[in-house]
């Protein structure tokens, strides 16, 4: 049914809405997305951006109120509406997903070896002893001193960084071919932010799992992605590959944000470079362009949504101005 | 920015300590110090950033010069001695010595409105009419940029920006000589984090505010402040000017930090990590330098000897190997 060239991951049309007092809000709005095989994926957006439900939605992990729709294929098979035993076959073992927050994200009763071990006796069927075996193992894999010892820890025991690194290695206990991290570094120092990242390009390397790894922070993603997508107010804007997006920006929203990130390797601006303004309101959203109001490039055709245009070399911009990427720069400065 | 010669700065801290008692059982009850006799000075006017990983201690210095927790050492503000002052005194000088936090809405009560909010120092400190306030109260919040129609909201209904921008005005509305930044960007959405930095760059100047910025983001220091102090363990590893700090920075962790900040461009590769912190070991225990267990240059030196805080060029430094 499915062939060497389909993408491990297929969405189309996928939305998220939630009824919020008496209006509709579209968290996720008509996203089409696929994720290739061995592919590191960025989805990258802000608060209220949608790119946290959108993750949740490929889970089936939806609040209850969530009304979903489109499409999102595994491997050719349909997983919106799919039995709930089915995803939770697939949940862990061959997607598995690193949250944010570490902390919460983990049982503070459990020692790490309970939590690590979890879904590899359940999905692979492996024994206690096993299970432990495979657990010291990835651990020492992310770099944890110790790994026998932190296995009779708790959560409160470790450190951040190491926490990050536990909730890394749960991850990759069952040999997942999907990796979906949720701002995996934005809680951490740099330096532990940088571990982190140094992680991920071995983990990649030696498992060759795909990665989608949503956040807000271009400057982390960059040495990490092969493809960016930009998502702003739950719509997909600009999609392009790494070094073409982070080079030549085409939505005035990216090239906004990239130009806003503080830079050590520039001279000290006079002024950081800002977006003005700030997310809108998913509840109040028009029909026109939801960047417009702190787009430096609105026009009156603004007013209407811009559909999603490909461009040369598997690109795709949703905004009416179809100029380059230096005049979006221009109008910038 | 730094200030004129002959005058005394505005803070002056010497040897600051502060400890952290762990373990409640009288054999395990050992001390740590969170701040490990740190001095610094600030002069009226001057912004200086404290930066470090977590568990540094820069959120302890922070809190030990608002009295939030206890401390030794000097810290002179205006001249008085903060850790001595007691009762009104200690009042009376809070006027002038503000905090934002990093978690804006964290720092905001639930059950106050904005207008509330930003009105809530002015009536702890000063005595002054209900209609007197409001029109302070909403011209501050119009310099911070929040306009009336948000006065009547309430925290949880703001954006991390804005909520950072009462919390902001809610620092400034008593006109203190210095404001403390604790990490106030850092949980802000990145095309936010420019606009508040650039904000208080402005208040600064205009307010002729005095700035202790901590923060473990570098990028965001280098644009707002005149001078940079790190620390490590609860101690200077390297206080220079600005300039200096970045353009010819003299201690490793100081290099360690700043090559783990991420270039957001592809061409560049990943960035650099220095190796984690471990436990604290036997070699620092026995008085040697305290970054000895990451550091790449480390030679047997320093493992006997705890390097002092030296002069090279334009720089405070503390290690063995700074000037080689």
């Amino acid at each position: 049914m499915t062939s060497a060239a389909d993408p491990l991951l297929q969405l189309r049309g996928l939305s998220v809405r939630y009824a919020s007092a008496g209006r509709e809000v579209r968290a996720v709005d008509h996203i089409d997305l696929d994720l290739a095989v061995h592919e590191c994926l960025g989805v990258v957006g802000e608060s209220g951006s949608g790119k946290t439900q959108l993750l949740l939605a490929l889970l089936g992990l939806c609040s209850s109120a969530a009304r979903l729709a489109g499409s999102i294929r595994y491997r050719g098979e349909e997983l919106l509406g799919a039995p709930p035993a089915r995803l939770q076959a697939l949940r862990g073992r061959r997607i598995a997903m690193v949250f944010q927050e570490p902390m919460s994200a983990l049982n503070p009763y459990l020692t790490v070896g309970t939590q690590l071990t979890e879904g590899a006796r359940r999905h692979l069927q492996l024994g206690r002893r096993a299970a432990r075996a495979r657990a010291a193992e990835l651990l020492a894999t992310v770099q944890i001193d110790a790994p026998a010892e932190r296995l009779r820890q708790h959560p409160h025991e470790l450190s951040g960084g190491m926490r990050q690194r536990v909730m890394i290695a749960m991850a990759l206990m069952c040999d997942p071919e999907i990796l979906l991290l949720d701002e995996p570094t934005t809680a951490l120092d740099v330096t532990v932010q940088a571990q982190v990242l140094e992680l991920l390009h071995a983990v990649r390397a030696r498992t060759g799992a795909a990665i989608l790894f949503v956040t807000h922070d271009l400057g982390a993603l960059a040495s990490l992605a092969d493809r960016v997508a930009v998502m702003y107010a739950g719509r997909l804007v600009e999609q392009a590959s790494a070094p073409a997006l982070y080079t030549s920006p085409r939505h005035p929203y990216t090239a906004g944000l990239l130009r806003s990130l503080p830079r050590l390797d520039l001279p000290v601006p006079a002024r950081l470079p800002a977006i003005p303004g700030q997310p809108p309101d998913l509840a109040e959203l028009g029909a026109g362009c939801a960047f417009a109001p702190r787009c430096p490039l609105v026009h009156d055709r603004c007013a209407s949504s811009p559909p999603l245009r490909a461009l040369p070399e598997a690109r795709s911009v949703a905004c009416h101005f179809e100029g380059t990427a230096a005049q979006i720069a221009g109008a910038w400065a | 920015m730094s200030a004129a010669a002959g005058t005394a700065p505005l803070l002056e801290v010497r040897d600051l300590r502060v400890r952290y008692g762990i373990g409640t059982r009288a054999a395990s009850a050992q001390r740590t110090a969170a701040v490990d006799g740190v001095s610094f000075d600030v002069a009226a006017g001057e912004s200086l950033g404290l930066v470090g990983e977590s568990g540094s201690g820069k959120s302890s210095i922070a809190r030990a010069l608002l009295r939030l927790i206890p401390a030794t050492g000097t810290v002179l503000f205006q001249g008085r001695d903060l850790l001595q002052l007691e009762g009104a005194a200690l009042r009376a000088t809070r006027e002038h010595l503000q905090i934002v936090f990093q978690d804006p809405l964290g720092a905001l009560d639930p059950r106050m409105n904005v207008a509330e909010l930003v009105a809530e120092p002015l009536l702890e400190f000063r005595a002054a009419s209900a209609g007197q306030h409001r029109e302070q109260v909403t011209r501050m919040l119009g310099r911070v940029g929040i306009g009336s129609e948000l006065l009547g909201r309430y925290p949880h209904q703001l954006s991390g920006g804005q909520a950072q921008r009462v919390g902001l005005a809610r620092a400034l509305i008593l006109r203190p000589r210095l404001l403390i930044c604790d990490e106030p960007v850092a949980a802000l959405d990145v095309s936010i984090r420019s606009q508040i930095a650039n904000l208080l760059r402005d208040l600064r100047d205009e307010l002729g505010l005095s700035l202790l910025f901590i923060a473990h983001d570098l990028a965001t220091v280098r644009f707002l402040c005149d001078r940079v102090l790190v620390i490590y363990r609860g101690q200077t590893m390297e206080l220079a000017p600005r300039d200096a700090l970045y353009g010819a920075p003299r201690h490793p962790y100081t290099r360690a930090l700043l090559a783990a900040n991420p270039v957001p461009d592809p061409a560049r590769g990943a960035p650099r990590a220095p190796p984690p912190a471990a436990v604290l070991t036997a070699a620092v225990a026995s008085g040697g330098c305290v970054f000895l267990d990451r550091c790449p240059l480390a030679v047997v030196r320093c493992t006997q000897q705890a390097p002092l805080l030296r002069g090279v060029e334009a720089s405070l430094v503390s290690c063995h190997r700074a000037s080689e």
